[in-house]
């Protein structure tokens, strides 16, 4: 238990961990799904999955915007930063994310004016140092991201900087969380739900699941005991035959989410009617576009982006593993043709994607969980 | 980009503008704090907030702030390269 000793009140989530065990039906399998990439992250970091009996099984979720980044959309973007009077800005995080013909990383080394920043905000800054150029800001992120984009909009227009276009790849949480409940794959028993995505939406929209599908979540912070806590509410939730949203993560989330983020959003962009994930295909109503008053700023309409759909990989098995229907390991390409290093799936590219966090911390826990005798 | 990392403001720089100086990692940077300064609260000097690529997300107590610290420093790389990137980071 290497891992769980580091962590801050290793002894609090061991004791939240054996009432967990006390709780936890012996004749009963629980499947867990935790949406999103930054709880993959403290699970895999932190060996939380020794710390639970063998019937709770953590299932990871979509919720890592890098990872359900279709192959097209990074071909489209490609080809926008190839245009020779374009500067394209995008986050570290999407350099290395192969595209059907390579990255952004190799486009860059072969001339492409390919810059990384850390904000929209330098985005717009790089755009007022160079109004003889197009500067293209490659959008990407949930409902956490979103607002940053918009409000960043909001400032262009306002200071009517007629040379920043964003392309925009903005995605909503709740259509991915139905589509995988309505795949006949997957049997869910509970959600642990994202924490900074409800920051700003709230814990209200998580409403239909305890509603229309009769499962429990519970909004959970990323420390280990966050996550450890969130899984014993859902338990006791499953236990007392009691279904609904819990908030775990209070001290940071309202319930209400975040009014000005939600207005920015609301002014900024419109729902698109389709939008592809890497993995689940096409969803409906699970993408943001630009609205009409922000027309002049979409880089789809400037550089007429056909929205070309690229096949994963064949020997690819990120959708399964997406979906929960596989683990990482069990992918057939995981850890020989698909590397951190290498990747050939967007999975194994974020550090918040299953693969790469399995692959970094996951593969050190198997053994003492082997030896524990699980 | 899907970190939150705790700084704290030291200033208003431009009301107008929603910017505000942070301390992040022993470096000043100006953020945007417009997704979470509203009439229904205020953002001031000595506030601590969690940082999202240039935008405060939101504000937190100083408990919150010192504990996020701690588990994004356990994390090691991808908590370093945030905070180089943040460092990097000239919004005006």
């Amino acid at each position: 238990m290497r891992y769980v000793d580091e962590f801050r009140n290793a002894d609090l989530a061991r004791a939240v961990a054996a009432k967990i065990a006390a709780l936890a039906d012996g004749n009963r399998h629980y499947k867990i799904m935790e949406v999103c990439g930054g709880h993959t992250h403290t699970i895999y970091r932190h060996g939380i999955k020794d710390l639970l009996p063998p019937q709770v099984e953590l299932v990871h979720g979509p919720g890592c915007p890098v990872c359900v980044l279709p192959m097209g959309r990074v071909d489209d973007g490609i080809a926008i930063a190839e245009r020779p009077e374009v500067i394209f800005t995008c986050f570290g995080d999407m350099l290395r994310v192969p595209g059907s013909k390579g990255t952004l990383l190799e486009v860059k080394a072969e001339g492409a004016d390919i810059r990384l920043v850390y904000s929209p905000l330098d985005a717009l800054r790089i755009a007022r140092e160079n109004p003889d150029r197009d500067v293209v800001f490659y959008a990407i992120g949930f409902e956490t991201t979103a607002p940053s984009t918009a409000l960043t909009l909001q400032r262009a227009k306002r200071e009517g900087i007629a040379n920043f276009f964003v392309f925009c790849n903005h995605v909503t949480i709740v259509p991915p969380i139905r589509a995988l409940l309505d795949s006949p794959d997957l049997r869910l028993d509970a959600f642990i739900g994202p924490g900074h995505v409800s920051t700003v939406i709230g814990c209200r929209p998580y409403a239909f699941l305890p509603n229309d599908y009769g499962k429990p979540v519970v909004v959970a912070g990323f420390e280990p005991l966050d996550i450890i806590q969130a899984i014993l509410m859902l338990l006791q939730q499953l236990a007392d035959g009691r279904c609904e949203v819990e908030n775990q993560y209070n001290r940071v989330v309202p319930w209400e989410g975040s009014l000005p983020s939600l207005r920015c959003l609301a002014e900024v962009f419109e729902l698109r009617p389709y939008f592809e994930w890497r993995g689940l295909g096409f969803i409906a109503q699970s993408g943001l576009k630009l609205a009409s008053a922000y027309a002049d700023f979409d880089a789809e309409l400037r550089y007429q982006v056909e929205g070309v759909r690229v096949a994963d990989p064949k020997a690819c098995q990120c959708g399964e593993v997406l979906k929960g229907v596989l683990k990482p390991a069990e992918c057939k390409v995981f850890g020989t043709a698909c590397t951190p290093e290498h990747p050939l799936g967007a999975l194994m590219v974020s550090s918040e994607g299953a693969c790469a966090a399995y692959h970094n911390f996951g593969r050190k826990a198997l053994p003492m969980a082997a030896g524990a005798g699980r | 980009m899907c970190l939150a990392i705790p700084g704290r403001i030291v200033e208003i720089v431009d009301a107008d503008l929603q910017l505000a100086k942070a301390e992040v990692g022993g470096v000043r940077r100006n953020i945007n704090i417009g997704l979470v300064d509203s009439d229904d609260e205020r953002i001031a000097p000595g506030d601590w907030v969690l940082i999202h690529v240039g935008f405060a997300l939101s504000k937190v107590d100083e408990a919150e702030a010192l504990a996020t610290l701690k588990t994004l420093e356990e994390i090691g790389d991808a908590y370093q390269q945030e905070l180089d990137e943040l460092h990097a980071s000239r919004i005006e």
